[in-house]
């Protein structure tokens, strides 16, 4: 098995010109075009713009212009992410027809490296959901298995990447969008701290937990696209005023004397099968030098319920804005109070109007303390947690996702079924911490397994050190049954 | 403000107290909007000063502009308040002239807290914050009473969207319709003086709503209020509140009460409606704006912005006054400080001249002058009072000079030699005031007997004689003396 290239290194090959930008995204194109049918990841793709951006790069490679670090490498994007002249949807009616006017800075970003933008990906409406069959127009498939969902909110991005649509993909993440889905289609995905990534352009579900992050198939690319759309933005305020984090130069430091903690209390909402690989994962760490040490944060299992009271509840404020006068969807009505109940009734889908519902309760006068006081005050005793925790330990692991990708249809009626995959995924989103789900291995279904690494606030490169190792170990792994695959296929043969 | 006419219509039961507390939103003087940097002008095409932020298009987030904290603080600190660390919130609402259906605005943790101000009548009101806030659009309601509800179709424009809004908050202090209009007046002079706003009522830089209830006088409860929203000029303020007033009056002396409402000033005829009643009202769901960190000016910043405060109108009034003495009268003084005229009133008040006269020239003469030409400046005026100070000019010839001086840049000895103002000579005055007494022996007769009316005869004749070069004053004093001199040798 030949490792591919890291996309930094496509782009190395793009600008010294020992790999032309074409033939790859012919090549890719082909992949889209003959799976895409099957797999419905993107909402917008337009090959021959692609093809134009791909000559464009060749043509100013062979000139000796400087064509960027991300030259020629394809880049799908979440259709939450607005995109100058291009369609963005977020997935709903409400917003089908509209075409932004402006970028987001992390499309302005990958633009100015040189990437190319793929197309733009499915994902649930308004990143409301954990398996991407909340869209309005389709429901992506996942490409290990087209019976099982890809995970959401983020799951388009995630199926373009394990699908090899795309070498990398954004995503966002709000209580779990891009771990998740990361897990269920067995590719790298990361959360960055809150504020190291600009929102401005990212189409917000809830302003506080929202998070833009990277999908890679390896720990290397995915870091790389973060070291390119990381770093301070004067048009997002809560964007911190820091550097981009390096995070590539902690490739081959290894975890020895790291300071690991394995959360009992979350381990606990999942199935034997991804326990079985989280805790082969802790081991892996503890042989590689890691001191290894199972811990209680009970705080963390408070957080599902904390997240699905604040994030409606900035979701129904931050939904507002999509009454049918200025863009988007208008269904007219008798007088202005009818062409907002209509055109709101008609563009939201049923789980964006729960929420919208949830959220507008929890703020009402009179409920306000119960429950989104409450709820933060939850969150404030999780992010204490976390900071008590952190003072014992440097990393914390557990399974990204209770389960392995579960089948289209199974969970879409069962709406506390589904909020439940984000089990995991949430506590960190509420403290504002970074977190990364590093595919480890296979479930009885054979099926990919993510396990979650976590770090408090701006540990993101120290994330990145435990990921390479354990995508080592995986790789490892996944050589050795290969091996033992031969020989047995070989015994046979005698 | 023709005072008779409104004090008319604010005529209130002596059996009752008016409680009113006012709130005033300014839109703040900077070069940009609160959160974006779309152009923060006045009269632009409809729609030009906007971009994704302003039209609160999806995916854009606010960036607060520091000017317009500056400009805040600026208003807190001249209002007596405390300068906090605050948190801008949501208050969510659906209107079509407002991008996001919220508007971002402080609500339980305002920029500015608990302050004063002091009235010219010494009446001392209380301020309870001063946040900060964005404006929304501009609607345009076609067909029907000009009201959403019964238009054929609305216009909008967002060029008002997310202008910087200061919200100035009053406690009840206010009791007479006299006092709302003196607060408001007094406080757009502190709010121009400061540099924060234009001040100009009709442009809609200065808005206000009043909270009106009545009580028995006495009493120190506080009864429904109705808030009477929009009252954008002086005039309807009074008005409005009086009216208001005496509608709950009405209301309780026939046994019933008011309930609370949001009402509207009706101009045309002259009467307050209703708009909707508490139970109607939003439920505006406040929570913290989170695409915003707090705000949180740390005292240098403060300090700093507190050093550069200018003089306030009630520290110019107190310092005129003081100078004046009794002799000088309160509207000629607030003509006289006011910002166009201050400067000037200060250059000739710094130059030693007599204070009562300089008041003068500056509220009648100069005012009327109003707006000077650049080439106007202090030390032109000085030059001007100085020469009626030391008698070479009359008052009358100052008056002709000041206005020569306002639309002719020439210097000031060239303009008089133009204008033949030359003040005439004590000897040569003297001669005319015997002519004309010769002129007319029975009516100075009359006059020295008594006959006062004569004076204004005897006077205008010796003008005339002079060819307005004499001092109306010293002419007076002479004839005094003349007819001393007369019954002495009677």
């Amino acid at each position: 098995m030949t490792a591919d290239p890291s996309i930094f290194e496509v782009a190395r090959a793009v600008q010294d010109g020992s790999q032309a930008c074409l033939p790859t995204v012919e090549a890719i194109l082909a992949t889209i075009a003959a799976r895409e049918p099957e797999i419905r990841a993107f909402l917008f793709h337009d090959p021959e713009q692609v093809l134009r951006e791909a000559q464009a790069i060749d043509d100013r490679a062979r000139a000796g212009d400087v064509v960027g670090p991300l030259a020629g490498v394809t880049v799908a994007l979440k259709d939450n992410l607005t995109t100058e002249e291009t369609p963005t949807t977020c997935a709903s009616k409400i917003l089908e027809h509209w075409v932004p006017p402006y970028s987001a800075t992390v499309v302005e970003r990958l633009r100015a490296a040189g990437a190319i933008v793929i197309g733009k990906t499915n994902l649930d409406e308004f990143a409301m959901g954990s398996s991407t069959e909340n869209s309005a127009f389709q429901v992506t498939k996942n490409p290990l298995d087209t019976t099982r969902v890809p995970g959401g909110s983020s799951g388009g991005s995630a199926a373009a990447v394990a699908a090899r649509f795309a070498h990398v993909a954004l995503g966002s993440d709000t209580g779990g969008s891009i771990r998740q889905p990361a897990a269920l289609c067995g590719v790298v995905g990361f959360k960055p701290t809150y504020g190291l990534v600009s929102r401005y352009g990212l189409i917000a579900f809830a302003s506080s937990l929202d998070q833009i992050g990277p999908f890679g198939r390896s720990v290397e690319d995915a870091g790389a696209l973060f070291e390119i759309i990381a770093g301070h933005d004067s048009r997002d305020s809560t964007s911190l005023d820091r550097p981009a984090p390096q995070v590539l130069d902690r490739k081959d430091r290894g975890v020895e004397g790291l300071r690991v903690g394995v959360v009992a209390d979350l381990v606990n909402f999942c199935s034997p099968d991804v326990v079985r690989r989280c805790r082969e994962a802790a081991d892996g760490l503890a042989r590689a030098g890691a001191l290894v040490e199972e811990v209680s944060v009970p705080a963390t299992t408070l957080g599902l319920s904390a997240y699905y009271i604040i994030a409606p509840a900035e979701a129904s404020s931050n939904l507002a804005r999509f009454d049918g006068v200025r863009f988007g969807l208008r269904e007219e009505g008798a007088d202005m109070t009818e062409t907002y109940v209509k055109t709101r009734s008609a563009g939201f889908g049923a789980e964006v109007k729960r929420r919208i519902m949830l959220g507008t309760y929890a703020l009402s006068a009179g409920y306000y303390e119960a429950y989104y006081g409450k709820a933060q005050r939850v969150r404030t005793l999780i992010i204490r947690a976390f900071d008590e925790i952190y003072r014992r330990f440097d990393l914390l692991l557990c399974p990204t996702s209770p389960t392995t990708a579960f089948r289209t249809g199974d969970k879409a009626n069962d709406p506390m079924a589904m909020y439940l995959n984000d089990v995991c995924t949430i506590p960190s989103s509420l403290a504002g911490h970074p977190a990364m789900s590093v595919p480890f291995g296979e479930g009885d279904d054979g099926l990919p397994v993510g396990v979650q690494l976590l770090g408090p606030a701006l540990s993101d490169p120290l994330l990145f050190q435990a990921a390479f190792v354990l995508q080592e170990m995986a790789n490892e792994h996944k050589r050795l049954s290969a091996a033992r695959l031969d020989r047995t296929d070989r015994g046979g043969d005698v | 403000m023709s005072g008779k006419d409104d004090t008319m219509f604010e005529e209130i039961s002596d059996a009752w107290e008016l409680v009113v507390g006012l709130e005033v939103h300014t839109e703040l003087k900077t070069t940009t909007k609160l959160f974006c940097g779309c152009s923060n002008q006045f009269g632009s095409e409809p729609n030009t000063n906007i971009c994704p932020v302003c039209l609160g298009l999806p995916g854009s987030l606010p960036v607060l502009n520091r000017h317009a904290v500056e400009l805040s603080i600026r208003v807190g600190l001249a209002l007596n308040c405390t300068v906090q660390a605050s948190l801008f919130h949501r208050k969510n609402y659906f209107y079509p002239d407002m991008p996001k259906d919220y508007q971002i605005s402080q609500y339980d943790l305002p920029l500015n807290i608990r302050g004063h101000l002091v009235l010219p009548s010494g009446h001392r009101v209380g301020i309870e914050r001063a946040h900060m806030e964005e404006d929304t659009g501009k609607s345009s309601h076609l067909g029907g009473s000009g009201r959403i509800s019964s238009a054929s179709a609305s216009l909008i424009d967002y060029n008002r969207s997310g202008v910087p809004l200061v919200e100035i908050v009053s406690a009840p202090d206010i009791h007479t319709p006299e006092q709302a209009r003196e607060y408001v007046s007094e406080l757009r002079s502190v709010l121009v003086a400061v540099g924060a706003s234009d001040g100009k009522m009709e442009e809609g830089s200065l808005r206000v709503d009043a909270n009106v209830s009545v009580r028995p006088r006495g009493s120190t409860e506080l009864r429904t209020r109705c808030e009477i929203k929009n009252l954008n000029s002086l005039r309807s303020l009074g008005r409005a509140i009086a009216h208001e007033a005496n509608r709950h009056i009405a209301l309780y002396e026939s046994g019933e009460s008011p309930t609370q409402q949001t009402r509207f000033w009706d101009e045309s005829g002259q009467v307050t409606g209703a708009l909707r009643t508490k139970e109607e009202a939003n439920d505006y769901r406040y929570f913290p704006e989170p695409d915003l960190v707090p705000l949180a000016p740390s005292q240098e910043w403060i300090q700093s912005i507190r050093d550069t405060l200018p003089e306030l109108p009630q520290q110019r009034r107190e310092w005129v006054m003081d100078l004046c003495g009794e002799a000088t009268t309160n509207d000629r003084i607030e003509t006289a400080i006011s910002d166009e005229l201050y400067p000037f009133l200060v250059a000739t008040l710094r130059s030693g001249l007599s204070p009562q006269r300089v008041v003068a020239r500056t509220s009648n003469e100069l005012a009327a002058e109003l707006p000077l030409p650049n080439y106007f400046s202090t030390e032109r005026f000085v030059e001007i009072c100085s020469l009626e100070e030391r008698g070479e000019l009359t008052p009358t010839q100052v008056k002709t000079l000041l206005t020569e001086a306002t639309h002719d840049d020439a210097p000031i000895s060239e303009l008089i030699a133009r204008l033949g103002l030359v003040a005439i000579s004590a000897d040569s005055l003297a001669e005319i005031v015997n002519s004309v007494i010769e002129e007319s022996p029975a009516e100075w007769t009359r006059f020295v007997e008594g006959e006062q009316q004569l004076r204004g005869f005897l006077v205008g004749k010796i003008m005339k004689a002079s060819k307005g070069k004499a001092d109306g004053k010293v002419v007076g004093e002479m004839l005094v003396e003349r007819v001393s001199a007369a019954k002495k040798v009677g």
